[in-house]
């Protein structure tokens, strides 16, 4: 196991090094388009000492390779840069809103497997009935809905239009601060976020449950005259339930990334949110420091996934390594 | 001689995750691509392409999908012919009556209603269906062709190429596809569609590149490739005349499949402001508009999002059919 654990770990420095050399080609000169000097700066005039002392400061005048060091040695400590804007560390800026994202995603999460899971074993159960044709029509449509679009309906519907008909209405706006509590400003947001991956997971869900049906062993359940529900639930539900639970751990990562649609449609005050705020002000140490960060939990969450299904399975902690 | 070495160090890479393409029985080496004719094991012969055919004319919904793809074509085609006359020009505000034609909601007239600036938003709905269309096709074929060389050059020649390959096709996916979209053209500085086919392409390749690596591995071991090897001929003849032809089942369904990604896509980095850019009509940056009068003009946003539902799905309906048509597996 501590093997496994430890070639899957070596097998991710390739990619870090990758991501981050990407990463730091974004953030070159050359390729921003403008003088770094100048934006942090801003309109400032300065002399040209302190311009000097400025490319000294930040080893603007090293060669690649001594820059890219420098970099990768700062992403190790912790420091991603300062912010243009906001004159204060990237790094403190997004811990502040790292909760709320997190604290939306989980949600979102919560609600992908409740709804994935059930319509995904009805289906299967049910197959080729009319519930089964309902769920595999609205994953269908699930997918193929913006999901930006498909929050601002739910702000018309359930927001606007509830409030204009005396309905108990949903705050379609913020995090709080207002009448409604934040579990209930939660509950737009997280079902948007969520919205394509449950359709993915009803998929998953359906067509390993449909698999497992198939097997040798469900017969042998059936036939020792248990019932039907047992033999779903105890025998069935267990195998098939392996790849969902991965595909669970892929996603909340998966998910971060897309908060920033969701994020920016709810005005949600999470990293999403001040990704796209902090484009439009040309911050760049904030987009690609929250870019940074979003991928290096996406990679923590691989790993994690990878060590959990190695412990639920022990083919493959010793079998060929699938590429 | 020199050409037939990198196939033998390729022969060496391990086979893994192979998607197998149905009815591989007699493929004759010679004949043109696509054309082959398949023997099926079972039943009366019947080539691959009319068998496809058949199961996808037999698909309702697929068939329901291609419809409507093709109808938002023709629409998108001859636009200019109709929709400026009959609808408003979808761009120019007509200054002198613009106050009085603002947020109308849909009439006769103005069959989806007006735009907070007295445009009239069905022909920028159709307008918009350009856009989607050539970031859809536009995009999904760089990204094809990317996915193509790069998947192709790890399949066939194997060792070091694979690796180097396929770690960064591994890199690619540490990203969140949106969220890399949003920071590469956020930094990249200039916005508009360009951006988009490039964004698009750049960061869509690594799928592609897995499936055809995964196909031409197991395309490759068949004894025709040997047979045209034996025969001398090149290494891209090889790749080109047999090779592609048997693994280009599994890039069709993903290719339409992705068209709808695109779609997607767009839209999304259009919504954000940084694909297409106002006045240009996308349905993204319509719907982009659309937010902040959703209270008093809410057709302001309901056309141009079921624009896009319409569409994605009509992709993605296709995409199924094709997929069990052709009978293809796709792991993701």
């Amino acid at each position: 196991m501590i093997a496994y654990i430890a070639r899957r770990i070596l097998q991710m420095i390739p990619v870090f090094i990758g991501v981050t050399i990407i990463l730091f080609i974004l953030r070159s000169p050359g390729v921003i388009g403008g003088d770094p000097i100048r934006m942090i700066t801003g309109e400032r005039a300065i002399s040209e000492t302190l311009y000097n002392q400025l490319v000294e400061k930040y080893g603007l005048n090293k060669p690649f390779y001594v820059q890219y060091v420098r970099y990768l040695n700062d992403l190790v400590h912790g420091d991603l840069g300062t912010s243009y804007q906001k004159n204060r560390p990237v790094t403190s800026i997004l811990w502040s809103k790292f909760p709320n994202t997190l604290k939306l995603a989980l949600a979102a999460i919560l609600i992908e497997i409740v709804f994935g899971i059930l319509a995904g074993v009805i289906s299967a159960v049910k197959r080729y009935s009319f519930w089964d044709v309902l769920v595999t029509l609205s994953t269908s449509v699930l997918v193929s809905l913006p999901v930006f679009w498909l929050g601002m309906l739910l702000q018309l519907i359930f927001g606007l239009k509830f409030k204009q008909w005396g309905l108990p209405y949903l705050p379609i706006s913020g995090m709080g601060g207002d009448q409604f509590p934040q579990i209930v400003h939660l509950i737009m947001p997280a079902i948007t976020l969520a919205s394509v991956s449950t359709a993915y997971a009803a998929r998953i869900m359906r067509s390993q449950l449909l698999e497992v049906m198939g097997q040798d062993y469900m017969r042998t359940a059936a036939a020792k005259g248990l019932s039907n529900a047992k033999v779903i639930w105890n025998h069935g539900m267990k195998n098939a339930m392996i790849p969902v639970v991965t595909y669970f751990g892929l996603d909340l990562g998966a998910m971060m990334g897309g908060t920033v649609l969701t994020e920016t449609v709810f005005n949600w005050p999470g990293i999403g949110r001040e990704i796209f705020l902090a484009i439009g002000q040309r911050d760049w140490p904030i987009v690609l420091g929250a870019t940074i960060i979003i991928v290096f939990i996406v990679m923590a969450l691989n790993l994690l996934v990878d060590i959990s299904y190695a412990f639920l399975d022990p083919r493959i902690r010793y079998g060929r390594q699938a590429t | 001689m020199d050409k037939d070495l990198p196939s033998e160090k390729a022969t060496e890479s391990p086979i893994t995750g192979a998607v197998v393409p149905p009815s591989l029985a007699s493929p004759d080496a010679e004949r043109d691509q696509l054309g082959e004719e398949f023997e099926l094991v079972t039943g009366p012969a019947r080539s691959l392409r009319a068998d496809a055919m058949r199961r996808l004319r037999r698909n309702k919904l697929a068939l329901a999908g291609l419809v409507w793809i093709v109808l938002v074509i023709l629409v998108a085609v001859t636009a200019d012919l109709w929709a400026p006359r009959w609808l408003g020009d979808p761009v120019e505000i007509d200054s002198t009556t613009a106050a009085q034609r603002m947020l109308l909601p849909p009439s006769w007239e103005h069959p989806f209603g007006t735009d907070k600036l007295g445009r009239d938003i069905a022909s920028r709905v159709v307008y918009g269906a350009r856009v989607s269309l050539i970031v859809g096709v536009v995009a999904v074929a760089i990204m094809v062709l990317i996915g193509l060389i790069m998947g192709g050059i790890a399949a066939y020649y194997g060792g070091i190429w694979d690796a180097i390959i396929m770690r960064l096709a591994d890199v690619f996916f540490a990203f969140p596809y949106i969220l890399f979209a949003i920071t590469l053209i956020a930094v990249l500085g200039r916005r508009g569609i360009e951006n988009v086919f490039f964004a698009i392409g750049f960061l869509g390749w690594p799928s592609i590149a897995r499936v055809f690596r995964s196909s031409v591995l197991s395309v490759k071991e068949n004894e025709y490739v040997d047979a045209a090897r034996a025969m001398g001929a090149s290494t891209p003849r090889i790749l080109i005349r047999h090779i592609m032809p048997n693994a280009v089942a599994p890039i069709i369904v993903y290719a339409t499949m992705s068209i709808g990604g695109a779609i997607l896509t767009e839209a999304a980095l259009s919504f954000l402001g940084m694909g297409v850019q106002p006045p240009d009509p996308s349905w993204g940056n319509m719907l982009s508009d659309a937010r902040a009068f959703m209270q008093s003009a809410p057709h302001m946003m309901i056309f141009p999002g079921l624009a896009i539902l319409t569409t994605v799905l009509a992709f993605v309906l296709l995409g199924d059919g094709l997929r069990d048509a052709l009978d293809v597996k796709l792991k993701e």
